[in-house]
């Protein structure tokens, strides 16, 4: 398709277009494409809570089961994320001034309140007096954690990557700030979601 | 920003047409055309399957197959027909091909996504058919109800929860497509209540898809957690609950229903105004018919277990709220009754399986009314009533609806009618056999009969007979049809662009059309259905 006639409206978008018109510049939707998919992600989530809620009401421990939640380490955890979502809020706003070492910064920070979540949700695996075939609500507890956790550590990894990218000549920049704003995006889902989380297994 | 414009994708021009389709195509008509193919294989797997359930059933002993195999057939069967056929072709086929057109697009929204949701079926569909090979499939049936799941043969039933996992992943992928280019990747210029009713349907089932899919998926997880870890979510002998199951499964699979039988009915909009001449009847109520069908179909879905110690209030409610979803299938069926009133007719095969499908679903509403009912329920649950109002519902509304898409749009797709006296006789053969398949099954399940037993009491033989007679007209029908489509596509009357004189922007281009869908600038069609009007809005 190296056959493009000229087109007027070539703008920073590379086209290779001959018939290039107003349906080929189309704007970017995929954030759009992200929010629908966790829309789908969040009833994931709201399925578990349902079974969880719905164990809880119908379905009594047996004689001598253990289901105790520590409160503690899950509060400080639901600190660490909702200030890393404040941070990563931060690196987002520094890479839109272009300002790329502040941004890499707070990308930073972000990643380790995210890899501390994840050891201080470890750590909480450890003490808990249930495991994951022990009762029913302990295997609930653990699934929902768990898949939560899995969402935390993906996140993680996206953000060193993208803090990998945003290095002087990467590829994300003041320019092409998509990934950035994608796993923002993510992030801040995930952390809602772990508030949800908190209210209904530590709380309620 | 190089992602989203289909041109970063190309490459595939390179290739002789052919090998397109079987490679990694961004172009969403190569991507309709190989789920349609693909989901036409694994029809005729299914089928045959159905075929051997039917022999099976010719006879009150089981004699043709072991019980087990009989178990795991069905549930292949069911598992094959709903998530490798009908919802990847009424979806993924006819909506990849149709929606770019008529939202006056070049490609879908994400053409790469696109591209990877059609190859998470065929790998899906061969993992599920594999287990056969390795220790047994699973023979919990399409459900797969704890705690029989949870008992049968574990491998089985392990690679089953992936494959349809995987298949649901495909199926939310496809919906995200859908929303974004229904909503997004509209012509300047375009209006949402301009749009050609199929982009509703398909708008209207995406939210579906996006909404309960993933419940489905997350309960399949938790399942695989019971039969590999050994924890007890859904094990009562372990402290679990298995209606939960149920309850979950089921908030996916009733708006499955929808998801699959959305589609058809606006397919089945886009075919009858044209053959009538007539715009469609009665849009704007359509629209709201399909939101209204979106929003209560989330939240009938306790009516499929009203056997499971459902309290009191929960079958009133779900009772009143599926009684209620009578009312916009109903406003459709009107609208399409007033579409054809007083139209010039033409009695093609289109034309035909559009009628039958609205016969075959009438007779499938109503059952489903009557299923609806508690007192009623409960005495036909899980009997071959169900199947009957179920394949009245899936074969003689959504395959119909297949079959008629199939004659319509295949003069657009290679550019040649498909022959009408073995269309005709394909459409009669399959009206015939399905009803002589399903309709005595109606009278089977009141009398008793359980569904998916390989063993039944002798007084049923005869009427059991009948059926699998019907079910052999059904796999004749395949043959005329089968012969058509590879006959015409050599043979068949040359169509030209738009031989059905249709208003709708897939006909104001070349037949096939081109890689980018117009040769100039897309089409701006005001109104779809114009019909008889003085003059046609297309410019």
């Amino acid at each position: 398709m190296t056959t493009s006639l000229p087109s007027p409206s070539s703008g920073p978008v590379a086209s290779d277009h001959s018939a290039a018109e107003s349906t080929e510049h189309h704007p970017d939707h995929r954030l759009f494409g992200l929010a629908t998919f966790l829309v789908a992600d969040g009833m994931t989530f709201a399925g578990f809570f349902a079974a969880y809620l719905t164990f809880r009401a119908v379905n009594p421990l047996p004689e001598g089961a253990v289901y105790e939640l520590e409160l503690l380490l899950p509060s400080i955890n639901t600190l660490l994320l909702l200030v890393s979502s404040f941070t990563f809020h931060r690196a987002g706003s520094a890479l839109k001034r272009d300002d790329r070492p502040v941004c890499r910064r707070w990308l930073l920070i972000t990643a380790t309140l995210g890899l501390c979540f994840l050891a201080a949700q470890l750590k909480e695996y450890f003490s808990l007096p249930f495991g994951l075939t022990d009762n029913l609500y302990g295997s609930t507890f653990y699934a929902i954690t768990g898949f939560h956790g899995l969402h935390v550590t993906l996140g993680s990894l996206m953000i060193l990557i993208i803090w990998w990218q945003s290095r002087e000549g990467g590829r994300v920049s003041s320019q092409n700030r998509f990934p950035l704003e994608a796993t923002e995006l993510y992030w801040h889902f995930v952390d809602g979601v772990w508030v949800v989380l908190y209210g209904i297994l530590y709380l309620l | 920003m190089t992602l989203s414009t289909p041109s970063s994708l190309a490459g595939t021009q390179e290739h002789l047409p052919w090998q397109r389709y079987f490679g990694f195509s961004t172009d969403h008509k190569v991507i309709g055309l190989q789920y349609l193919v693909c989901g036409f294989l694994f029809y005729f797997i299914g089928g045959a399957l159905a075929g051997a359930l039917r022999t099976e059933l010719l006879t009150p002993i089981s004699d043709f197959m072991p019980r087990e195999v009989y178990n795991e057939v069905l549930t292949m069967h069911g598992t094959i027909m709903i998530f490798l056929w009908i919802v990847p072709v009424v979806n993924g086929a006819f909506g990849n091909y149709l929606i770019p057109f008529y939202v006056g697009a070049r490609d879908m929204a994400y053409p790469r996504l696109n591209a990877v949701a059609f190859w998470m079926i065929p790998p899906a569909g061969l993992l599920l058919i594999s287990s056969y090979f390795l220790g047994g499939a699973s023979q919990s049936g399409w459900t797969a109800y704890p705690p029989l799941s949870l008992s049968t043969a574990a491998t089985g039933q392990v690679i089953w929860i992936l494959s349809v996992l995987l298949l649901g992943g495909s199926s939310i992928f496809g919906a995200i497509n859908f929303v974004a280019t229904v909503l997004k990747m509209r012509r300047p210029g375009l209006k949402m209540m301009q749009l050609p009713m199929y982009c509703w349907a398909m708008l209207g089932t995406s939210i579906l898809v996006l909404l309960s899919t993933p419940v489905l998926a997350g309960t399949l997880v938790l399942l695989s957690f019971d039969i590999v870890a050994h924890t007890g979510f859904f094990n009562p002998a372990m402290g679990g609950n298995a209606v939960v199951y149920q309850h979950l499964f089921w908030f996916y699979s009733h708006p499955a229903v929808y998801i699959m039988v959305l589609p058809a009915f606006g397919l089945v909009s886009e075919i009858l105004p044209v053959h009538a001449r007539k715009p469609l009847f009665g849009y704007t109520t359509m629209v709201y018919s399909i939101m209204a069908i979106v929003f209560l179909g989330l939240i009938v879905w306790a009516h499929h277990m009203f056997t499971s110690g459902t309290p009191p209030w929960m079958r009133l409610f779900f009772t009143i709220a599926t009684s209620f979803i009578a009312v916009p299938t109903g406003i459709k069926f009107f609208n399409w009754l007033a579409t054809l009133w007083g139209g010039s007719i033409s009695l093609n095969t289109a034309v035909m399986f559009s009628c039958g499908f609205i016969v075959n679903f009438v007779f499938g509403g109503i059952t489903g009314v009557a299923l609806a009912q508690v007192p009623f329920d409960i005495h036909v649950h899980d009997t071959y009533f169900v199947v009957g109002h179920f394949h009245y519902i899936v074969y003689g509304g959504t395959v119909f609806v297949i079959f008629a898409s199939m004659y319509h749009w295949y003069p657009k797709v290679t550019g040649r009618m498909l022959n009408e006296p073995l269309g005709q006789l394909h459409f009669w053969l399959t009206f015939i056999g399905l009803n002589l398949c399903f309709a005595p099954q109606h009278w089977l399940g009141l009398n008793g009969m359980p569904r998916r037993v390989a063993e039944y009491d002798p007084q049923f033989q005869f009427i059991n007979q009948l059926s699998s007679v019907g079910a052999l007209l059904m796999a004749v029908s395949t043959l005329p049809f089968l012969i058509n489509v590879i006959w015409s596509a050599y043979r068949g009357a040359v169509a030209g662009d738009n031989p059905w004189n249709a208003l709708t922007p897939e006909w104001l281009t070349s037949s096939p059309p081109p890689e980018h869908n117009w040769h100039g600038e897309a089409p701006l069609v005001h109104e779809p259905y114009g019909y008889g009007l003085k003059s046609p809005a297309a410019s």
